[in-house]
């Protein structure tokens, strides 16, 4: 087992920024800490990195002990949210550093270095860029510099901070497929931290989600996303709309229409709140077994269409249907809506 | 013109801007430049030859060597303070930060008299640790030691403060980088740290070494004016004035007004020159 995290705890002051975290990390595994912001996961980081001392705990790699290392000794790449790229140093400087900063023996010559730098250039594609200063060049650009930078010391471990945080959205999706095929290539075990959850689910072999300091799941995308933990999980990898129902014979039933209870829901006979995504509803037109409800406005732009409708009782509820469903609808049309799957905690 | 520019509706109107500009040059003018070209006019009123012959005085020109070596002591201890509080400051927390943040001000707020009394308070005869080193031939009152901590204490803020708000935008992520990529406490400060803040650091170094050239009051108190011993240049131009030897002490105060302008005109040469680096290193 390469990574192996065991009961970490960091307290700041009074706030328990983590409260004993346990995480394993196979070989050239792509890991990504997902959670909302104060949830912990920049902080389980840099606990690893080492600029975080946490309270207790372990953190072993491959079987010896990270935190009984210094932070320069433990040789494991750090990528920052911003970059932290040394602003009066090249490109190719910044690249170097790392082998510049090694000791004795494992210092190589000028010649070994410059051949490196170079290759490592090569490998973030920034040929010709190696000469300019990090004011000088764009944000996807710089971000590469700062993981070229980090994988010149051949780290053990490569982490990621926000690694797409500053960037906007095209440059995001490109460079996220560029990463993943960077790691395809090198074979590094990574853990990178975002607060997205797209980007989590479609980048990382497994994700781990937290909140308040604590795991709530670990497991593959597929795992996190059809088979939830929590109703946190649920709600934090997608929109969702809370309506209460009653169980009976192991499905949720809304005002006479029958929902399938998926996997790991409660079954036991009463009534419960029940999760449902916004794309789960059968949409009929006119009044019939299931939740009535008044369409008030149609948004069609997107990949489906989100609807916008009032429940007889005042509630608005919001859902989304395909664009040739939604084009048979009108505005002011009476509609039932009836949940397809749900979940019950 | 036939087109006018409409008005902006952000802009002041025109008579602000010249009224406004006007009276800041009347009151450069006045209360800046008239007195510095009176000292020079007045320093040459008996001609080049009397001007010259005021810097051939010893008592002059061991003024000068006092300044000259008082200044060499001060600037590099200020420096070395200074980057070590800039440092401390901005890169750790620690209990009582913001007290020492204050602290350090307080040369500003605190009249030079007062902090030339103090060192009296602390080291004359009757002072508390006076005897202590007195009886050990060592004195400080009256004499070059007292002069270096006065001058010391008076000029210490001026490096830190130039430092202390760049290092705070700064950060401490550089440094946090390359001790991930392998660089120890050393490495990190001479590559990392000092470079970002070179700048800064040479302009603090720059106002601290003016300021320390002409530092007059608490120096004053501490000196006990010895002529040719413990008389610096700005005490030698008091001198000098009160023994009614005008061309000769506006010839010495030439010569201090002389490096406070060189000092300003390095600071502005290099802050032209290096205008893009600076900007640079103050981007996040």
């Amino acid at each position: 087992m390469p990574l192996e995290i065991d009961h970490i705890r960091k307290t700041y002051g009074k706030f328990p920024a983590l409260g004993g975290v346990s995480l394993r990390a196979e070989d050239s595994e792509f890991i990504a800490l997902l959670g909302p912001s104060g949830s912990g996961k920049t902080t389980l980081l840099r606990c690893i990195a080492g600029l975080e001392v946490p309270d207790s705990g372990s953190i072993r790699f491959r079987g010896e002990s990270l935190l009984a290392q210094k932070v320069r000794d433990r040789r494991i790449g750090l990528v920052f949210q911003h970059y932290a790229l040394f602003r009066h140093m090249t490109a190719a400087q910044n690249v170097a550093f790392g082998l510049r900063a090694k000791r004795g023996k494992e210092r190589p010559n000028n010649r070994q270095i410059n051949a490196r730098v170079e290759e490592l250039i090569a490998l973030v594609q920034l040929d010709g860029l190696a000469g300019r200063y990090p004011s000088q060049l764009s944000g996807g650009q710089r971000q590469r510099v700062a993981l070229a930078r980090a994988l010149a010391i051949e780290p053990r471990i490569l982490l990621l901070d926000e690694p797409f945080g500053a960037l906007d959205a095209k440059v995001r999706r490109e460079l996220r497929r560029w990463l993943r095929q960077l790691h395809e290539r090198t074979g590094l075990t990574t853990i990178f931290v975002t607060h997205d959850q797209e980007e989590a689910l479609e980048l990382a072999d497994r994700v781990a989600l937290l909140k308040d300091g604590a795991l709530e799941q670990v497991g593959t995308p597929e795992e996190l996303y059809h088979q939830p933990a929590t109703p946190f999980v649920f709600e934090f990898l997608g929109d969702v709309v809370k309506l209460p129902c009653e169980i009976v014979d192991g499905a949720a039933v809304f005002a006479g229409a029958r929902a399938k209870l998926l996997g790991g829901s409660l079954t036991r006979a009463g009534s419960g709140l029940a999760y449902v995504r916004p794309d789960a509803f059968d949409i009929v037109v006119g009044e019939s077994e299931g939740l009535k409800a008044v369409l008030r406005d149609v948004v069609s732009a997107g990949a489906s269409a989100r609807l916008d409708c009032l429940f007889d009782g005042g509630e608005p509820i919001e859902i989304r249907a395909p664009h040739d469903v939604a084009l048979q609808l009108k505005i002011g049309d009476r509609v039932t809506l009836r949940p397809r799957e749900a979940r019950v905690w | 013109m036939s087109d006018k520019t409409p008005a902006s509706p952000t802009r002041d109107p025109p008579w602000l801007k010249w009224t406004l500009i006007g009276v800041a040059l009347f009151y450069v003018l006045v209360v800046l430049m008239a007195p510095l070209l009176a000292v020079f006019i007045e320093a040459l009123r008996k001609g080049e030859a009397a001007f010259f012959a005021a810097f051939q005085e010893p008592a002059a020109f061991s003024a000068i060597q006092l300044t000259l070596l008082v200044t060499a002591i001060a600037v590099p201890l200020n420096t070395v303070f200074g980057l070590a509080a800039a440092w401390a400051i901005t890169k750790f927390d620690f209990f009582g930060k913001s007290f020492l943040t204050t602290l350090i001000d307080l040369p500003l707020s605190v009249s030079p008299v007062i902090s030339g009394l103090v060192y009296v308070l602390l080291y004359s005869i009757h002072g508390w640790f006076g005897p202590f080193f007195i009886d050990r031939g060592i004195e400080i009152i009256f004499a070059v030691p007292g002069i270096v901590l006065a001058t010391t204490l008076v000029t210490f803020p001026y490096v830190a403060r130039e430092l202390i708000p760049l290092m705070q935008q700064q950060g401490t992520d550089e440094e946090a980088a390359a001790a991930t990529l392998g660089a120890g406490p050393w490495r990190t400060f001479f590559l990392v740290t000092l470079p970002n803040v070179k700048w800064a650091l040479t302009f603090g170094v720059l106002l601290c070494t003016a300021r320390a050239m002409g530092e007059f009051g608490a120096v004053s108190v501490v000196s006990g004016h010895i002529r040719g011993l413990t008389s610096t240049m700005p005490l030698h131009v008091e001198i000098l004035y009160n023994e009614y030897n005008f061309v000769a002490a506006f010839a010495i105060a030439s010569l201090l007004a002389l490096f406070a302008l060189v000092t300003l005109g390095v600071k502005a040469v290099l802050e032209s020159r290096f205008e893009a680096e600076l900007a640079a290193a103050e981007r996040t």
